[in-house]
């Protein structure tokens, strides 16, 4: 029992990073219709960016937590206004090509600089353990927990109570029609692109304390998200949260109990889900691609 | 105006007019033009030439969203409703910059059951509900001109003959309507004035009494 609630545990740890990088995902692909491929390298950035702070100007890892999303954010729009929003024009092909160029281009640099070694960062704040009866678990990633939750909580919060949170689903679910009822919507694709890279960044800045920090995290880590946002629902935006948490705990449980089915789990459960709703658990049919 | 939609051409060399406070139908077949016709004025269709002008103002350059706060309401074939934002949300989703927008509680007071459904989902409303909110959301922004497609299709006698009550205390207000209709006794009882649309051509202008008197061939040519 003990074991199964340490797994259970673990599993909403690596559920928490799962959502967070979903999230981004889904609010992009539902302002953008682009699907970002690059999301993984941003969360590797990210971490590396903890690691850079931390090595060249000695700041810790709240900073990070503060300046790296926020550098990730402008980054981002930048690129969006470069290359992505060239994309809405072409066919979808080119969305990949761009987006995970971009990815390959962004782990090769840093693995020219850096190499393929993990990177060691210093412990995050939190040392030790916190006592949660039955076991005692790291509190650093009690905090990851917990943070992943308030962030999802507050995103959540953003779309559903404010106006740019109404214009944000407006527009995913029915853009040219919320063009012909006034809204802008171009105004608000670069800042929302720019939101989701912060998200990838923020979960990257999370993991470097407590996960290997190297050029291939990013890749291991996407193809696991990927398979969440199809099982979730493409652009949608509870469906990327819930599916984030179940992926975690399913991964986690599976090596408890069938350590062969830990890895190909996801993909069983993707292919399931893909049968009986294509649009995704919680998608709808018009947002597949 | 014409249009196109990739080889075929969806309209050619239309050209029409609604005047303030006037209420005016374009009748024709399934794929005569009609929803395009509303969608180049919008400005939503890609492959359109000619002019659009709102009180003798060029809308060629503008943008759709421009449009519509020029003073365009656009209550879209479908209905146009956001299944995922409350009944509020889509309500107050389109900025109001018309000369006479409505204030909430107006809305509310003409249309009741809205206000009652305020925070449901607007996937969750009734078909007829949809069409109130469609038209109360373009009413709400104070736009002075009405694109209405098909807001009768399918829906009880009862909310049709609120529909008319609506457009016709929208043309008392100097608002102008283009209404897409297939149902010719309720465009009557509406409009003004009839444009039959076929095959991408303005065949005929009629006028009520025209349409009265030759229901039973429009209907037939209608295939209704």
């Amino acid at each position: 029992m003990t074991s199964f609630l340490q797994q259970a545990f673990n599993g909403l740890v690596s559920g928490g990073f799962y959502a967070l990088l979903a999230l981004g995902l889904a609010v992009i692909f539902g302002m953008l219709h682009v699907v970002n491929f690059a999301h993984g390298a941003i969360y590797m950035l990210g971490a590396f960016g903890a690691v850079a702070l931390q090595d060249t100007a000695g700041l810790g890892f709240w900073w990070a937590l503060l300046l790296v999303p926020l550098t990730a954010a402008l980054a981002g729009m930048v690129l969006e206004r470069l290359f992505i929003h060239r994309l809405a024009a072409l066919d979808p092909l080119y969305n990949f090509l761009l987006t995970f160029g971009i990815a390959l281009v962004c782990q090769d640099l840093l693995r020219m600089k850096y190499g393929a070694q993990s990177r060691p960062y210093d412990e995050g704040p939190f040392p030790g353990s916190v006592d949660l009866g039955p076991f005692d678990y790291p509190a650093y990633q009690v905090f990851v927990l917990g943070a992943a939750a308030v962030v999802c909580l507050a995103v959540w919060l953003l779309l559903t109570r404010t106006r740019i949170g109404t214009v944000v689903r407006a527009s995913t679910e029915r853009p040219e029609l919320t063009r012909a009822l006034g809204i802008d919507t171009g105004r608000w694709v670069t800042p929302v692109f720019g939101f989701g890279v912060a998200l990838a960044a923020l979960a990257g800045v999370l993991a470097a304390p407590m996960r290997a920090v190297n050029s291939g995290m990013g890749a291991d880590l996407i193809i696991a998200v990927f398979a969440v946002v199809v099982i979730g629902g493409l652009g949608s935006i509870p469906g990327a949260v819930v599916a984030g948490f179940a992926i975690g705990m399913l991964q986690a449980l599976g090596n408890l109990y069938v350590p062969v089915l830990s890895q190909t789990s996801v993909f069983v459960l993707m292919a399931v889900v893909l049968l009986v709703r294509p649009a995704g658990l919680f998608g709808k049919e018009e947002h597949a691609l | 105006m014409s249009a196109h939609y990739d080889e075929a051409e969806v309209l050619r060399g239309v050209s029409l007019e609604v005047g303030a406070g006037e209420v005016v139908t374009l009748v024709g077949r399934n794929g005569a033009g009609k929803t395009t016709l509303l969608r180049c004025v919008m400005g939503l269709h890609r492959r359109a030439s000619g002019t659009v002008r709102l009180e003798g103002r060029d809308l060629g350059a503008v943008p759709p969203h421009r449009r519509a706060r020029r003073g365009l309401g656009y209550v879209p074939d479908d209905r146009g409703i956001y299944a995922g934002l409350s009944v509020e949300e889509n309500l107050t989703l389109p900025p109001a910059k018309g000369a006479s927008p409505w204030p909430l509680a107006r809305v509310y007071e003409e249309f009741p059951a809205l206000g009652e459904r305020r925070r449901s989902p607007g996937g969750k409303l009734s078909g007829g509900e949809q069409q109130m909110l469609a038209l109360a959301r373009v009413l709400r922004t104070g736009a002075r001109v009405l694109l209405c497609d098909e807001p009768t299709e399918g829906l009880a006698p009862i909310v049709v003959e609120r529909i008319g009550e609506i457009l016709r205390e929208a043309k008392r207000n100097g608002t102008a309507v283009l209404l897409v209709e297939q149902n010719l006794r309720f465009a009557t009882t509406v409009a003004d004035r009839h444009y039959l649309l076929d095959r991408g051509r303005i065949a005929e202008s009629l006028a009520n009494d025209d349409v009265r008197q030759r229901e039973h061939e429009l209907l037939g040519y209608l295939g209704l």
